[in-house]
């Protein structure tokens, strides 16, 4: 397989432009793609007060940032991707629309270009079928916020050649991340298991069993999590729960990742969780990751 | 407030010494009743109306079943409890403290207090089977050990990931592995039986492990 030098990241969402900063620190190239000028502005932005961070924290020379920030470049232009070795993708969690971005891709990139997504509950196979390049597709999973977990779940498609996964797990390494394989299946291992956990955690709560903040409190001093089912639901949002549990259920039609009647109350009422005050808890800080 | 420790052995709350049963006095306001004779227990308790909280050591049943219930009304200076513990590993500092809809408040802020006052965090439930952390992480573990089988990703990578992706300390795997696996069917069955769920009945793994003895 050819070296990966020049990474492409496309969708400069909260996970591209995260993703996106990952592969410009380790030293790569990164072009990040997105239709939307604005939104490229702001994730340039963002990226520029992130490293401003790394900088006070001592964590990285303000000589070496400026480095990192000369390799990131943003684009409207999909077809600046035809320098990139490795493609990956970070757009909306929409099979038609990832095809069709990969599709176009097909056509712009060399042969030895390898493809990614990073969905987190769609199949990898299914993305990789529309891609016209199905044995050089892999899944690349991170976890939010990218720059800052060095967790990724990888997985093969069904026709992915082992050489194309090896590659991309090399790469994996290389960005200083923490590969694990999983199966292309729904939610592969952190969503499948996280999912109906809090779930089960809301059902609890609509049982009557107990309150919200003595579930925290529970779960915290019994399995010495960092944060209670509930303080988690409330940073991922309600709908954004919403949106997990009707992808989840929708392939699985598993029982415990049926979205519980709870959450679209809570939607209806407003309280979607930190980003709006109140969740499950009241919030005077509705800042999120720090931003 | 004064306190009194009925043991009648064999307690999963406080196998060992702790500051909880080393500062009891010879009788009190507040009664503890400890170990996995609640009933004789129960019997040995001199004037139980008149204490100001009576508090009972649970296993997998409902208070209920020591206080009787009553369409719903149910409810006196009777609590039940239990400090956390997964299997074969030491208890944890985490108490689950059982109410019913009428407990009166004295006697809730008295127990809270008594435990909160031993070094233990107390978390409030009502009288339901599994009360709060049995009932949600036993699903997850079965849920696990069912992908584990199905060759989701190997025990290692599973681990690593909840670790690595919602700062656990420990992966479900590994976790079990500690703790006792037979233990896991043990409660799960109780919980399976109690509440008829699906997600409850034991995992493969747990019930090959229990069947191993």
């Amino acid at each position: 397989m050819a070296e990966i030098r020049t990474v492409g990241v496309a969708g400069c969402g909260t996970m591209g432009a995260g993703i996106a900063i990952v592969a410009a620190r380790a030293g790569l190239r990164t072009l990040v793609y997105d239709t939307r000028a604005d939104a490229l502005a702001k994730a340039r932005q963002q990226s520029e007060a992130f490293f401003a961070k790394s900088v006070e924290r001592g964590k990285l020379t303000a000589g070496q940032v400026e480095t990192i920030l000369g390799h990131l470049v943003g684009t409207t232009k999909l077809e600046d991707f035809s320098a990139c070795d490795l493609v990956i993708e970070a757009v909306f969690e929409d099979l038609k629309v990832k095809h069709a971005l990969f599709a176009q891709l097909d056509g712009i990139c060399p042969a030895h270009t390898l493809f990614a997504s990073n969905t987190s509950t769609l199949s990898i196979t299914e993305i990789a079928g529309g891609s016209g390049r199905d044995d050089r597709f892999v899944g690349m999973h991170f976890c939010l916020p990218a720059q800052l977990m060095k967790l990724v779940e990888m997985s093969p498609g069904l026709n992915t050649s082992e050489a194309s996964f090896q590659a991309a797990w090399e790469f994996c390494k290389a960005l200083g991340q923490h590969p694990v394989k999983t199966q292309d299946s729904p939610g592969f291992i952190l969503n499948y298991f996280l999912i109906p956990f809090n779930n089960d955690a809301i059902r609890l709560v609509e049982s009557g069993v107990a309150e919200p903040a003595e579930i925290d409190k529970a779960i915290k001093g019994a399995m010495g999590y960092a944060m209670g089912p509930f303080e988690l639901l409330d940073l991922v949002g309600m709908d954004t729960q919403l949106l997990l549990c009707e992808a989840m259920h929708g392939l699985t039609h598993e029982p415990r990742a049926a979205c519980p009647p709870l959450v679209r109350r809570m939607i209806a009422a407003g309280r979607l969780g930190k980003k709006t005050g109140r969740g499950f808890h009241v919030h005077k800080d509705s800042k999120m990751f720090g931003a | 407030m004064a306190y009194c420790v009925i043991d009648t052995g064999a307690s999963r709350s406080f196998p060992a010494a702790h500051a909880l049963t080393q500062g009891a006095a010879e009788d009190g306001e507040i009664v503890v009743v400890i170990g996995a004779e609640v009933k004789r227990g129960i019997a040995r308790i001199k004037n139980p109306d008149t204490r100001t909280a009576v508090l009972l050591e649970l296993g997998t049943e409902c208070l209920g079943v020591y206080t009787g219930e009553s369409r719903g009304t149910e409810g006196s200076n009777v609590l039940g409890f239990a400090r956390f513990r997964l299997g074969d590993a030491a208890p944890t500092n985490l108490v689950e403290l059982v109410r019913q809809p009428r407990t009166g408040p004295a006697a809730l802020a008295a127990a809270q207090k008594l435990f909160e006052d031993a070094g233990l965090a107390v978390a409030v439930c009502n009288d339901f089977p599994g009360r709060i952390v049995d009932r949600l992480i036993r699903p997850y573990f079965n849920a696990a050990l069912r992908r584990l089988d199905e060759g989701l990703a190997s025990a290692d990578d599973m681990d690593t990931t909840l670790k690595l992706g919602l700062g656990y300390p420990e992966g479900p795997i590994a976790l079990l592995e500690r703790t006792g696996l037979a233990a896991h069917f043990d409660v799960t069955q109780a919980l399976y039986e109690a509440l008829g769920d699906a997600a409850y009945a034991p995992a493969r793994r747990a019930r090959a492990a229990k069947q191993r003895g």
